[in-house]
């Protein structure tokens, strides 16, 4: 077992710059808390950044692969926010049963949404599906009894006593499910078939059904799964934060995850967690102080940086660097580091 | 009859400066299928650029609107040249440069002019009684200048040469390019008009809604639900659907005050039936999908 993970590490991982940065990556956040002491502010940060990261990778997920371009990825954040806020608030259950049943809830929640959603398409998709955490906002505004309206849900439980310990959940949280969509996105894949469904149905559904692919079911499926990923960051969210508040189902909360999504580089599963990296952590760490230039001026800064990044880079940063580090063999697609000469595996010329 | 008289002046103000907004939104996307969502943030710059010549330099009203117009016209031709025309081929990317540039629209102007509540001063005074009611004579010009405005976009589109290329390139820009229409050309004054209307939408309601620079969002929405509301890339959808928004609004202030802020939920309501009814909207086509 241990051999068979060495050989595959010194095989697919090593000669791949990618593949061998984002193992690193994933090292160095598990490592750096041990060694390096981090501020509580700092620690905080990072924990949303998990979550986050997670959010942002179901939304690729959903609207990236599959292509059902979702503008209100929200709605399963907020559902599955506020179902374990109020299971705390009524029944006095610990976030340990909680946020399993939130992000069944948002599950449900997702295929609910596609029910409506499978007889429209393109922009029809998108703007509808933004109405829906909207009208729920309303909702939780109207009944301001039940789920404290404006104010939100106050004096939630942390999922763990320190900060270390809700960051390492969180981390070990998104990195299981970000490894999951990972396995269930990979095209190449020979166990699992979704990756290619999916791939499928974005590029040309009538062709999809033509082959024999029943597409409802895997856009229904498509749509659960970002709703569970996303339902699980969104009950982490507010239990890390202590509060559950409307702010949880608003736009700009949809619109976060479009944005992280194709700043680091959509229909990749590494973008997204680039884009929250690059746009929230550093934006984040920047930001302290508030009476620096930077601090004040936080989104002003941040949106020159996207546009003028996106001018060179209008694929997204990920997409970019890696177009940039690895090539893909022209006879048998295996990818390659771009400083090779010849191909790994078969010798083919890459040049 | 009262409260009818001014539901009707309510609906008409409302759905006019709505139709103005949703139709440049929609003339835009049904063009070159940008969803822009920094079309409010012209008309948010536009309100700013009449309180700021009017009251902060008190210029006359006609130097403030001719000015205001040309500038937030010229701004967005040079967003789209600049910007947008260099993503153009990759949706989500135009997506993420118009909130980008939204924002940065925003933040300019919380910078300059701090988010304090303004208001530009109207452009004519007094009031005048219509329907039982007494109405300011501000809203009766809001009004007629986007009834003017509305019947010269019907006429550029149906009468120019210039119209019949902007609706020949939506319909079909390769066949439009063989036809001898420049594309690219079409494209950047589609844009300048969709701009335009911006901008008239916000000189028109500057004296009326409060100035601040979050003043973008509430209207996107509704400009979004509206334009799915009649169809994309149909302007007379556009109208008709933000009348249709505008009443079911007004509909609940009035009957609900309290529950005011369930308005866009029954907004939203509204728009979710419909697509549900008629996946397309009311007068749009479904795309067909781009097969290679």
């Amino acid at each position: 077992m241990l051999r068979r993970l060495l050989k595959n590490f010194r095989f697919s991982v090593l000669p791949v710059p990618g593949r061998l940065i984002a193992v690193i990556f994933f090292a160095a956040l598990f490592i750096i808390p041990l060694i390096l002491p981090i501020p509580p502010y700092h620690m905080l940060v990072l924990t949303f950044t998990c979550i986050f990261a997670m959010f942002a990778v179901s939304w690729d997920l959903l609207s990236g692969y599959t292509g059902q371009v979702n503008f209100g990825h929200a709605l399963f954040f907020g559902v599955g926010a506020y179902c374990s806020a109020l299971l705390h608030k009524y029944l006095g259950w610990q976030p340990g049963v909680t946020i399993p049943i939130g992000a069944i809830v948002a599950t449900f929640t997702g295929v609910v949404t596609c029910f409506p959603a499978l007889r429209l398409r393109g922009p029809y998709l998108s703007l509808l599906t933004m109405a829906f955490p909207l009208m729920l906002l309303g909702m939780v505004i109207a009944f301001k009894d039940i789920t404290g309206g404006e104010y939100g849900i106050m004096g939630l439980p942390p999922i763990a006593a320190t900060g270390t310990a809700q960051y390492y959940i969180c981390l070990i949280v998104m990195t299981v499910a970000v490894l999951i969509m990972w396995k269930l996105t990979d095209a190449g894949s020979k166990y699992v078939r979704t990756g290619l469904i999916f791939h499928a149905i974005r590029e040309d559904e009538i062709a999809a059904r033509a082959s024999g692919i029943n597409t409802i079911r895997y856009k229904l499926l498509a749509f659960a799964i970002g709703g569970l990923f996303a339902g699980i960051a969104g009950a982490l969210y507010v239990h890390v934060l202590g509060i559950a508040g409307p702010s949880t189902l608003v736009m700009t909360m949809s619109f976060q995850a479009v944005i992280w999504v194709a700043f680091g580089g959509i229909v990749s599963i590494y973008g997204p967690i680039v884009g929250v990296l690059i746009l929230y952590t550093l934006l984040h760490f920047l930001g302290i102080g508030g009476q620096t230039f930077i601090g004040k001026n936080q989104m002003l800064i941040m949106s020159i940086v996207v546009i003028l990044i996106l001018l060179f880079m209008p694929e997204g940063v990920a997409v970019w660097v890696r177009n940039k580090i690895e090539r893909e063999c022209p006879r048998c697609k295996l990818t390659n580091a771009a400083w090779r000469k010849e191909c790994r595996a078969c010798g083919a010329n890459l040049h | 009859m009262p409260l009818i008289g001014r539901l009707i002046i309510q609906t008409l103000l409302k759905g006019g400066v709505y139709g103005l907004l949703a139709s440049g939104f929609s003339l835009i996307f049904g063009m070159a299928h940008i969803i822009n969502l920094a079309h409010t943030a012209f008309f948010m710059l536009a309100a700013y650029g009449m309180y700021y010549f009017m009251r902060e330099l008190g210029w006359g009203a006609a130097q403030a609107i001719a000015l205001t117009l040309v500038g937030v016209t010229l701004l967005g031709l040079l967003a789209y040249r600049f910007l947008l025309d260099r993503v153009r081929q990759h949706i989500v990317a135009v997506l993420l440069m118009t909130i980008a540039l939204a924002l940065a629209f925003q933040e300019v102007m919380l910078l300059a002019f701090s988010a304090h509540f303004l208001s530009a001063p109207t452009l004519i005074t007094g009031s005048t009684h219509i329907l039982g009611v007494s109405v300011p004579n501000q809203q009766l010009l809001t009004l007629g200048i986007v009834a003017v405005v509305m019947v010269m976009l019907w006429l550029l589109l149906t009468k120019t040469k210039l119209g019949v290329s902007i609706r020949a390139t939506a319909q079909d820009a390769e066949v439009a390019s063989l036809m001898g229409i420049s594309v690219p050309r079409t494209l950047l004054i589609t844009m300048g008009i969709a701009t335009a209307l911006a901008a008239v939408a916000g000189i028109s309601v500057a004296p009326l809604w409060t100035v601040y620079p979050e003043m973008w969002t509430p209207p996107l929405v509704m400009v979004m639900v509206i334009v799915i509301l009649g169809g994309l890339g149909s302007t007379k959808g556009s109208f008709i659907g933000a009348f249709i928004i505008a009443l079911v609004e007004n509909l609940v202030i009035f009957f609900m005050p309290s529950g005011s802020y369930l308005a866009t939920v029954f907004a939203l309501l509204a728009m979710v039936i419909v697509l549900v009814v008629r996946p397309a909207g009311l007068f749009g086509t479904i795309f067909e999908e781009e097969r290679l």
